[in-house]
């Protein structure tokens, strides 16, 4: 890399965006359906990581091919998640899911300490170490295949909700819970769905996560925190936003660690993200 | 019970948290009328709609819709059954296009199959809808977005619709074109339970009328006779 060459980390901050956006569709869409805070958001991706983990050394499968056994496993746990704990909570008062959420968080991160210790663990593949081009400037191949799994998650996201019966549910239980209730939608129904959603987000996040960096059972708090400024960045309740938000944060974050260096890039990104909760609090792309 | 009724409360007591907001409540809804539930703010008209929808659940009583139980339902389930509410503030959904507003009416089981036949009368009750379409809900001045409220509940094809303080906030012209919306609407077969405080207007629109004073029913009858009643001249005309 020049180090004069400004072209490169923009590139890859914008692809790496892609996955930015991937890990915190789940915690916008769970917010913007049900205000809640998912506090275990974070480690639901790095257990989608792991998922991929098993089976990868189990089946010996392609960590992206994994996904066609923990999307499923994701979708009911998720659903189950939101009937059994997430449900019962909001009846008691609207803080107690975020304690049940954090719960889950401390539940997760312990266990898979205890099944996979606290050694640092990746998805490797024969194209882990793959490159790109674009001119004479070269690319992770990983980084590529992240910002496309981000654009298509986020499109089939996109047409679920615009084009189904149980997508403009979600959409209308988020804008008016009481309106949608009295046009015939079962909203605990409805809710259970978008967590089942948002943890087939995490599932795939979580494979792209691992296959670009190390993951160890509590870097879910560093993917809540990407989430987080993702999401505050962009602002809620907007897919494109999320989108914006990806990109914006981690364009900011390879600037950051090519001027100021890879210790400073995160303090970078967190001013960024202080900066605009500030002068902007409803996000880039907020209503 | 008679032939006629195609929605009965009988002896209804509803309470909000601990503050009871109805007392023994009866009120029949007779096949194909227009019916009024006149009453000043905080005089539990919402509350009785809303029990009858489900989101609020009776402690004494029963509500029965075409002769079967209702009363401990899901608001789903009751929107399934046939009845749909039109809430007060109208509440349509502020950031999606009109025509959504309308698909989302069309929700429940029976009314997705009927989606583009309903549209289509929407469309005729209400020809501004088919024109601002594609429009953003909360665009719409006050007067368009109560007609995408009941436009939306005639999406879920009901049979009894409960509509909540419709000309709240309209001017009298806009008001005018509602009112003739609801007889039209009955016009079709569709019974409507209207809830509001304009009295003198309400008497004019409507078949019979109950009049509901904090949480209790005081009067009720054919709307010509409440408007010969003298406690009503006194109460609400100010005579």
């Amino acid at each position: 890399m020049i180090s004069g060459d400004i072209l490169t980390p923009i590139v890859m901050g914008f692809l790496l965006g892609g996955l930015y956006a991937l890990i915190a569709l789940g915690l916008s869409l769970i917010f913007g359906v049900m205000r809640l805070i998912n506090l275990a958001h974070g480690d639901l991706v790095i257990l989608g990581s792991y998922l991929a983990y098993a089976l990868v050394t189990i089946l010996g499968q392609d960590p992206i091919v994994s996904l066609a056994a923990s999307i499923p496993v994701m979708f009911v746990l998720g659903f189950g998640i939101q009937k059994y704990l997430m449900g019962r909570a909001f009846a008691v008062s609207a803080e107690a899911p975020l304690i049940i959420a954090f719960g889950v968080s401390l539940i997760l991160q312990n266990a898979n300490q205890i099944i996979w210790t606290p050694l640092s663990r990746g998805l490797t593949t024969s194209y882990s170490l793959a490159s790109f081009y674009i001119g004479e400037r070269q690319f992770p191949l990983s980084y590529l295949l992240n910002f496309v799994a981000g654009i298509l998650v986020m499109v089939a996201l996109r047409e679920f909700l615009a084009r189904t019966y149980l997508g403009r549910a979600i959409t209308a239980a988020s804008q008016d819970r009481r309106a949608a209730q009295l046009m015939g939608i079962n909203t605990q129904r409805v809710y259970g769905y978008a967590f089942a959603i948002a943890m087939v987000s995490a599932a795939i996040a979580g494979v792209f996560l691992g296959m670009t960096f190390p993951f160890t059972p509590t870097s879910g708090v560093s993917s809540l925190t990407i989430a987080f400024g993702t999401v505050i960045i962009g602002g809620l309740g907007s897919l494109f936003g999320t989108f914006i938000g990806g990109i914006t944060l981690g364009i900011v974050q390879t600037l950051a660690g090519h001027f100021f260096g890879s210790a400073a890039q995160m303090l970078v990104v967190y001013i960024v993200v202080l900066v605009i909760l500030t002068v902007r609090p409803q996000g880039l792309w907020g209503r | 019970m008679s032939e006629k009724s195609l929605l009965l409360i009988d002896g209804i007591d509803v309470f909000h948290g601990s503050i009871q907001a109805l007392w023994d409540v009866s009120l029949e809804v007779r096949h194909g009328e227009i019916l009024a539930l006149i009453g000043a703010n905080a005089s539990g008209k919402t509350t009785l709609l809303d029990a009858i929808s489900g989101l609020l659940r009776p402690t004494k009583g029963g509500i029965e819709f075409q002769g079967r139980s209702i009363a401990g339902l899901d608001p789903y389930q009751i929107v399934e059954l046939g009845i749909t509410q039109v809430p007060e503030g109208r509440r349509v959904f502020p950031d999606v296009p009109v025509l959504e507003n309308l698909i989302i009416g069309s929700y429940n089981q029976r009314a997705r199959q009927k989606r583009e036949e309903s549209l289509e009368r929407v469309y005729e009750h209400f020809p501004i809808l088919r024109e601002r379409r594609k429009q953003i809900a909360k665009t719409l001045s006050g007067g368009e977005q109560q007609m995408l409220a009941i436009g939306r509940g005639l999406m879920a094809d009901p049979k009894l619709m409960l509509i909540d303080e419709m000309s709240l906030g309209l001017a009298p012209i806009v008001i005018d074109g509602l009112f003739k919306a609801l007889r039209e609407i009955r016009g079709r077969g569709i019974t409507v339970l209207f809830v509001e405080q304009n009295v003198k207007r309400t008497l004019q629109e409507a078949d019979r009328a109950y009049i509901l004073e904090t949480g209790q029913i005081t009067l009720s009858g054919p709307s010509a006779e409440l408007r010969g009643d003298d406690r009503v001249k006194i109460a609400y005309f100010g005579l």
